[in-house]
């Protein structure tokens, strides 16, 4: 069974980004570019399934600009197999990357699907469901545990209040929360090894994926500041300030 | 122009973020209704005719339904879908899980997590854990939508709708229930609560975040929140994660004891009315987002504000 693992490039979770002075964005240029945290859990996660004997090949998966094909060879260091780059100089919007990924689910007939299931930069939270919805196929989001077997998915899910276990059926497709694994350190030898890994490139057009965004950013601004308060000197100061300043308790 | 408002509710009871929900359709303008999926959840559906502003509940009643199977309720609402300009979802847990396919399926963008309605095709939605704000707009002849709860007020109830029942329909069943592990709990929800005290690295272990925190929030009838760090070291179950990938909350107030406040982890509380920071670093960036920091060792100063309050 082959995995399909989709990964985003996204700007480092460590970097605080600035929006840009004219509105139109945020400033992205020379800031630290990395795998979205989730896909790299999904890609462990993956791996893992490789291990244990459960799949035969992930595949890694990554739409958008050239420079993807540095997060793609960093999930080939973690283990996946190969890489697609779907690659493309327009912004992406999580319907038109659903729409590439469900031509190249059509294609490489994959078990499974395991993507993260936000992406930090857009923080939107959709791809997942939205290919899960063109495909066809069951979901299982926001996991925090996946066994395989017999065509079955178990999934143990993130949700309000606790978790939930569901059982999908595969193919199917698996979105990921921090806690389904702590990914591998990426060593040496095994990014030597991912430079010599297949990576293959196509075009949206070669997959018939009209990629034109149908949401337009109007303007980025700052979010409203919240300026820091006062240090109270101990705990008598503190209730005194909760109770007849604030009025909260 | 007809909203149709998708119900957060467990089956016994409609949940506070339908509220949220239905104040921003109300700032989209149109008739709204609110469907409420689910099974036996009659009384979730009278609940929901009982808030100002709806004109009418849709109730489809269907075992299927019942767990909320993302499948099963995005065919339900598709199934409702033409005749609505907008479909609102709380972007909740459930509400996440299902908008993205109702989309899909119908060719539109979603627009995740929208804090504010500027018209009824442009909306502020917060990008990069909230460090800017993005003005969207969607072309699309339908918006679905998923709202940030602590974006809106609560609408009030006094509301006196028609439920009618529609038609269910059936859902793909190659996804089935197992079970779900509620946390039992006497405290008010995490997203609900009007006090939260917060916990973080600094705890030390799950017995100390119990043995310090609890007492604490026993006292002001909080509910209990973590950091990120907490949960990542067992300190706290995973569903208490305030942050720009867990829970987004808005209480009245905020207690953060021995969070050092990483951006992802503001994200999540900076919108607090007040926000109280208990940590021995004087240079911890909690500082610079709390109107009241008190410099000191959390396993002093917490029992010390137990007793004080």
């Amino acid at each position: 069974m082959k995995v399909l693992v989709p990964v985003k490039r996204v700007v480092d979770y460590n970097v605080k980004v600035r929006v840009k002075s004219d509105g139109t964005g945020v400033d992205i240029a020379n800031v630290k570019m990395s795998m979205n945290p989730f896909d790299e859990i999904a890609v462990e996660e993956a791996v893992r399934l490789k291990e244990k004997g459960a799949v035969t090949e992930v595949i890694a998966v990554s739409c958008g600009v050239a420079q993807c094909q540095e997060t793609l060879r960093t999930a080939m260091a973690i283990g996946a197999d190969r890489a697609i780059l779907v690659e493309t100089d327009v912004e992406l919007q999580p319907l038109a990357v659903a729409k590439l990924l469900k031509a190249l689910v059509d294609k490489e007939q994959p078990g499974l699907i395991i993507l993260g299931k936000q992406a930090i930069d857009d923080d939107c939270n959709q791809t997942g469901q939205m290919l899960a919805a063109l495909a066809d196929l069951p979901q299982a989001t926001f996991a925090s545990k996946v066994e395989v077997a017999d065509g079955v998915a178990t999934v143990t899910r993130e949700v309000d209040g606790g978790l939930e276990t569901l059982k999908v059926s595969l193919p199917a497709v698996i979105t990921t929360d921090l806690r389904l694994n702590e990914p591998r350190y990426v060593t040496l030898p095994n990014i030597m090894k991912a430079k010599k890994k297949p990576l293959e490139t196509i075009k949206p057009e070669d997959l018939g994926v009209d990629v034109t965004p149908r949401i337009k950013t109007l303007t980025v601004s700052e979010p409203p500041k919240r300026g820091a308060g006062v240090k109270v000197a101990d705990v008598a100061a503190l209730v005194a300030k909760l109770k007849n300043e604030a009025k909260v308790i | 122009m007809a909203i149709l408002v998708i119900a957060e509710h467990d089956n016994a009871s409609l949940k506070g973020a339908t509220l949220n929900t239905v104040t921003a359709a109300a700032a989209i303008g149109g008739d709204i209704h609110v469907l409420v999926a689910g099974h036996n959840a009659g009384a979730a559906a009278a609940a929901a005719a009982q808030v100002a502003g709806v004109a009418k509940v849709l109730h489809a009643d269907d075992a299927g339904l019942g767990a909320s199977l993302a499948e099963n309720v995005a065919a339900q609402v598709l199934a409702l879908a033409s005749g609505y300009s907008h479909i609102l979802f709380p972007a909740t847990a459930s509400g996440k899980n299902v908008a993205p396919r109702v989309a899909a399926k119908l060719d539109v963008a979603q627009i995740s997590d929208i804090i504010k309605v500027i018209s009824p095709d442009t909306f502020d939605r917060p990008v990069y854990a909230g460090n800017a704000i993005a003005t969207v707009q969607s072309a699309d002849a339908v918006k679905v939508i998923t709202v940030r709860t602590t974006g809106f007020d609560p609408a009030v109830m006094g509301g006196s709708a028609a439920v009618e029942a529609v038609a269910t329909v059936a859902g793909n069943g190659k996804a089935s229930f197992v079970g779900r592990e509620v946390t039992k709990s006497d405290r008010p929800e995490l997203t609900a609560a009007k006090i939260i005290v917060s916990g973080g690295r600094a705890l030390g272990s799950s017995e100390k975040f119990n043995e310090v925190l609890t007492p604490l929030a026993d006292k002001l009838g909080a509910a209990l929140g973590a950091s990120r760090a907490a949960v990542d070291a067992g300190y706290a179950p995973n569903d208490w994660q305030v942050g720009q990938t867990g829970k987004i909350v808005a209480p009245g107030l905020y207690v953060a004891c021995g969070i050092s406040g990483a951006i992802q982890h503001l994200a999540g509380m900076k919108d607090s009315k007040v926000i109280v920071a208990i940590n021995k670093d004087p240079e911890a960036p909690i500082f610079s987002v709390a109107d009241y920091g008190l410099e000191a060792d959390l396993f002093v100063a917490v029992p010390e504000l137990i007793s004080a309050l």
